[in-house]
């Protein structure tokens, strides 16, 4: 029940996407490009999300736990650290180059496109190379604190 | 500026945000998640991951929902993309690593975290709008010059 209840959410997701436009690279980049012929669809569809996201999310967390699942996992970090702007500038330029972001390129890999496919195994490749660097990184952190402490 | 009117489909795009807004709604509802693309996925990469059923169903869902779209509204997908493969592969790449190392996308912190009204996801949202049109910028003036 609870795995047919996160796939259907899955499909509104997509035909969301597909509805809004977002599964049209080049409308998304129709929206990021400013000097050009100006395409504002962008901006409807996050205020569409965020206008009926803003009521129902506080309805939802009105209740005491989520309907499968044990408590409400919502992040309540406020700090603002360069792993943040870093990888949301390094997000941004990737997008701005081919108009997919993560939803729409799975979706439109569904859909068939090639270009689509090809973006989506990139994208897990950049996942996994980013797990990588994590690993790395832990690393030598731990590397750096047992020489602090020799 | 312009508006580019023949394309602009303000009704559509907001009926479309609307499911999506309702999606990430059902998810907290059901699965107490933030419905974030990349964290979804991302998580079905992690090794120790303990949870991939419920993020596989989601992503499932995705795909058929592509199929669903390509039967039933192939105008999803009729603007297609004007990049060539290489561009394709470095934007999947960036995209990738991007999201991770920022912990979010466009609905994890577009969506989802500017609903509620995070500080970080309104500066992850407008660091990557930012970049994102700089980025189509520099590409168009390139590339106009090359063509």
């Amino acid at each position: 029940m609870r795995h047919a209840f996160a796939f259907l959410v899955g499909l509104i997701f997509a035909v969301g996407l597909g509805l809004a436009g977002m599964t049209q690279p080049a409308k998304v980049i129709g929206f990021l490009d400013f000097t050009g012929r100006w395409d504002p669809s962008l901006a409807f569809v996050m205020l569409g999300a965020i206008a009926v996201h803003f009521i129902l999310f506080r309805l939802v967390l009105k209740r005491k736990s989520p309907l499968f699942a044990g408590a409400f996992q919502v992040p309540g970090s406020l700090h603002l650290d360069h792993r943040l702007i870093m990888g949301s500038a390094i997000f941004g330029i990737g997008w701005g180059l081919a108009g997919y972001c993560p939803g729409p390129a799975i979706v439109s890999s569904g859909g068939g496109s090639g270009r689509a496919i090809l973006f989506t195994a990139a994208m897990l490749i950049g996942m996994l190379l980013f797990r990588a660097f994590m690993a790395w990184d832990a690393r030598r952190g731990d590397e750096r604190v047992t020489q602090l402490s020799r | 500026m312009e508006i580019a009117t023949e394309s602009f489909t303000p009704g559509m795009s907001a009926l479309g945000g609307a499911l999506i807004g309702l999606s990430a709604s059902l998810l907290m509802l059901s699965h107490g998640r933030i419905a974030g693309i990349s964290g979804i996925v991302g998580g079905l990469l992690e090794t120790r991951s303990k949870d991939r059923d419920w993020r596989l169903a989601f992503v499932l869902g995705l795909v058929v929902g592509g199929i669903a779209l390509m039967f039933a509204y192939p105008g999803a997908f009729a603007v297609g993309i004007e990049r060539g493969a290489v561009a394709v592969v470095a934007a999947g790449l960036l995209v990738g690593f991007g999201a991770r190392l920022g912990s979010g996308c466009t609905s994890g912190h577009g969506v989802c975290g500017i609903s509620r009204m995070s500080r970080r996801s309104l500066v992850a949202t407008g660091t990557f709008m930012t970049t994102g049109a700089v980025t189509t910028f520099l590409y168009s003036l390139l590339a106009g010059g090359a063509s």
